[in-house]
């Protein structure tokens, strides 16, 4: 090696470290092998998934649980493929994601080579930035603005594409000189003026409901939003991605609200004279028809993504910026206020709609309130289906980074890997993933890098050999035409994860549940408890008209 | 209603696809797209015409925003822009109507870049609107090939 020049790689390990990353998860193929060989002489930490899926999910469990950019890669071709549903699902949730993929050499680049794959012509919907590098001198200044891009300002995944010849190149070490990107300049700080407008409007609500969503990422904004709620005296009301975002144990909590939202949620939605949108796109999912949505509300929208303003829904008051900074500023410039009657009767409401006990030995509720009891502080990380929504129901949290979900993509498979990643992230805290049979068996291989790297996680499979959603949208929609949603009973989740190496247990009974839940959380190994489930029940309340007041429950 | 959007960005590998990728991806429709490079040493300037509502716009106008490689993005309104097109028109014209061919170009302010024979390639630059004038007029006559940019546009 010349003096004073270093390998394409050994940029890459110096740029992660220069990041303060410690930990990558990835998988290996011919084109990023000379990132593994310098890997092998580093001191970060290397989590071999057993699907590029598992690792992107990884790291953006990791992401979601820590508040910090996970990081994973893949070779070229079917490996930057694998990574796109990972790399798509933090998109869609904005979680901070740099994928490193390996490509084919510079010079059989367009050529169709082996494993080849246009993978940033494939990732440029997915990516808020992506990069296809030329040579090793790039290196550096590419990763030190990936990292920024990711983490910065609406958060998201950015991906660079590395081809094997220039991570072998010999190149000078990057300067480590600070990003400068002439086209991206996120806002932060929100405009006094709308600020102000907006705390007039506060100020003057009767009946004013905040709705949170998933971009509350720090404490500090975490806080803010709690004291603007309690301060005022306002409900709140959280989508899938924002239940994290307030504590739910709070009596001005009302829960999720749209789609599957609570009656007492989507009646506050329904007469609320002023709406605060935080951090939230108002999504399909949760307005239903947009035409028929918070009728009476004059709407406050605050969000770090100046496109959310105005996409879905018309806001009175947009406010773009960082949501702990407007909310802090909207709590100094607000005197306390309350609402007695309009929180009552919302609270009434709640009290006259709870959530249902449903029949059956085994069900998903219980499993979740037991997990409550036994551990009320785990960070719960879900799949995606029926069990998702019972999650966001009976499940609790009441701290931030604390529910982890797909709510934007709903991918199947990304409860288990991510769980993984989200306890690698958080040693400190029980983790435990929430899946359902048919998206368990999408990436329950990620059972065996939990047991090779010993990651004490708990999955608890809610196992009622069918796809509960898909059944349930066939029973309200296609006149009770079931097709392709029986698994078939065949699967014994026990031996499987015994035969990949964790900790096996089986629940039939009631009383069998929280012995087994104890188990689990105790065993000091990744473990999985199969949770019979003998009476599948539909998730309720569901919205099946044109308004949030067209349920069924 | 049609809006002519002007964007200033880097002028890298990919940009174009970045930029039309997220016309399609969203449903926002191009009615013309024309590039090219600027004052600015490593700069690109998009003209792109586009059908939509202030709505739509507003959206178009803030996606693009964020792509990272866009510097800038401006909705130029008819009345503060200076718009330009050029079409190309190949003609085969008879003997005694070249006259009358003449006339007419030269009433649209129209050039005979070349000629063969009976074969006229004519060339007209203007507002959008007098390009579609001379075209017409054109009608009359045998068009054997013909091309038109998309339109470019400045603030006045």
């Amino acid at each position: 090696m010349k003096k004073g020049k270093i390998t394409g790689a050994k940029s890459v390990v110096r740029s992660l470290e220069a990041q303060a990353v410690d930990l990558i998860f990835g998988y290996p193929g011919g084109a990023n092998l000379p990132l593994y060989d310098e890997l092998a002489r580093a001191s970060l930490r290397h989590v071999l998934a057993r699907h590029e899926q598992g690792a992107a999910h990884m790291a953006d469990g990791y992401a979601r649980a820590t508040g910090k950019t996970g990081v994973c890669t893949a070779t070229s071709g079917p490996g930057a493929t694998n990574l796109v549903t990972g790399i798509a699902t933090a998109y869609m949730d904005s979680s901070a994601l740099v994928a490193i993929t390996g490509q084919v050499s510079r010079h059989l680049i367009g050529n169709d080579a082996f494993q080849e794959v246009d993978t940033t012509g494939i990732t440029i919907p997915i990516t808020k930035h992506n990069y296809l590098l030329q040579n090793a001198e790039e290196i550096s200044r590419a990763l030190t603005e990936a990292f920024y891009l990711a983490g910065s300002g609406r958060r998201g995944p950015v991906l660079v594409d590395i081809p094997k010849d220039v991570l072998l190149e010999q190149c000078i070490s990057g300067d480590g000189a600070p990003p400068h990107l002439e086209g991206y300049r996120p806002t932060l700080k929100g405009h006094p003026g709308q600020i102000k407008r907006a705390a007039a409007i506060i100020k003057a609500a009767e009946r004013p409901v905040i709705i949170v969503g998933g971009g509350i990422q720090s404490q500090a904004a975490y806080e803010a939003l709690t004291a603007l709620a309690k301060g005022q005296d306002i409900p709140v009301v959280s989508t899938l991605m924002g239940k994290g975002s307030f504590p739910n144990s709070d009596p001005l909590y009302l829960g999720l609200y749209g789609y599957h939202g609570r009656i007492a949620a989507n009646t506050a939605i329904t007469h609320a004279d002023v709406i605060i949108g935080v951090a939230t796109r108002f999504g399909d999912r949760s307005t239903g028809s947009t035409l028929h949505f918070a009728p009476q509300a004059r709407i406050i929208h605050v969000d770090i993504d100046p496109a959310e303003v105005g996409k879905n829904i018309q806001a009175l008051i947009p406010i773009v910026g960082d949501a702990g900074h407007i909310l802090g500023e909207l709590v100094a410039q607000l005197e306390s206020a309350s609402h007695p009657e309009w929180v009552r009767r919302l609270q009434a409401k709640a009290t006259a709609h709870p959530l249902a006990d449903l029949r059956g030995e085994v069900t998903i509720p219980k499993v979740l309130r037991g997990l409550k009891r036994l551990c009320p502080d785990a960070i719960l990380v879900t799949d995606v289906g029926r069990h998702q929504i019972f999650a966001a129901h009976y499940f609790p949290v009441d701290a931030c980074r604390s529910f982890l979900t797909s709510g934007g993509l709903g991918t199947m498979g990304f409860g288990l890997p991510a769980a993984i990643g989200a306890k690698i992230g958080r040693p400190d805290r029980p983790v435990v993933a929430v899946c359902g049979d048919g998206g368990f068996l999408m990436t329950c291989q990620e059972l065996v890098a939990a047991a090779v790297e010993n990651v004490p996680v708990v999955a608890l499979v809610m196992h009622d050999n069918c796809l509960g959603m898909i059944r349930q949208l066939q029973h309200a929609f296609y006149g009770k035409r079931f097709t392709s949603c029986d698994l078939g009973n065949v699967v014994d989740f026990a031996r499987l994860a015994e035969s990949l190496g964790c900790v096996g247990l089986t629940v039939e009974r009631d009383a069998e549940i929280e012995p087994a839940l104890e188990k689990a959380l105790a065993a000091g190994r990744p473990c999985v408890v199969d949770c019979r489930i003998d009476a599948p029940a539909n998730v309720y309340p569901m919205v099946t008209g044109a308004t949030l007041m067209d349920y069924i429950e | 209603m049609k809006h002519t959007i002007s964007i200033l960005c880097n002028d890298t590998p990919g940009v174009l696809t970045r930029i039309s990728g997220l016309f399609s991806r969203r449903g926002f429709n191009i009615e013309s797209l024309s590039v090219g490079n600027t004052e600015l040493k490593g700069k690109s300037r998009f003209t792109i015409v586009v059908q939509g509502d202030d709505r739509v716009l507003e959206q178009v106008r803030k996606q693009l925003q964020k792509l990272i490689h866009v510097i800038k993005v401006w909705d130029i309104t008819p009345e503060a822009a200076i718009e330009r097109e050029h079409a190309l028109i190949k003609v085969d014209v008879e003997r005694h109507r070249k006259g009358e061919l003449l006339q007419i170009l030269t009433a649209v302010e129209g050039r005979i870049i070349s000629s063969s024979g009976s074969m006229w390639t004519l060339e007209v630059t203007g507002e959008p609107s007098q390009v579609d004038n001379a075209l017409n007029l054109f009608k009359d006559y045998t068009i054997v090939e013909s091309i038109r940019t998309g339109r470019i546009a400045l603030e006045r």
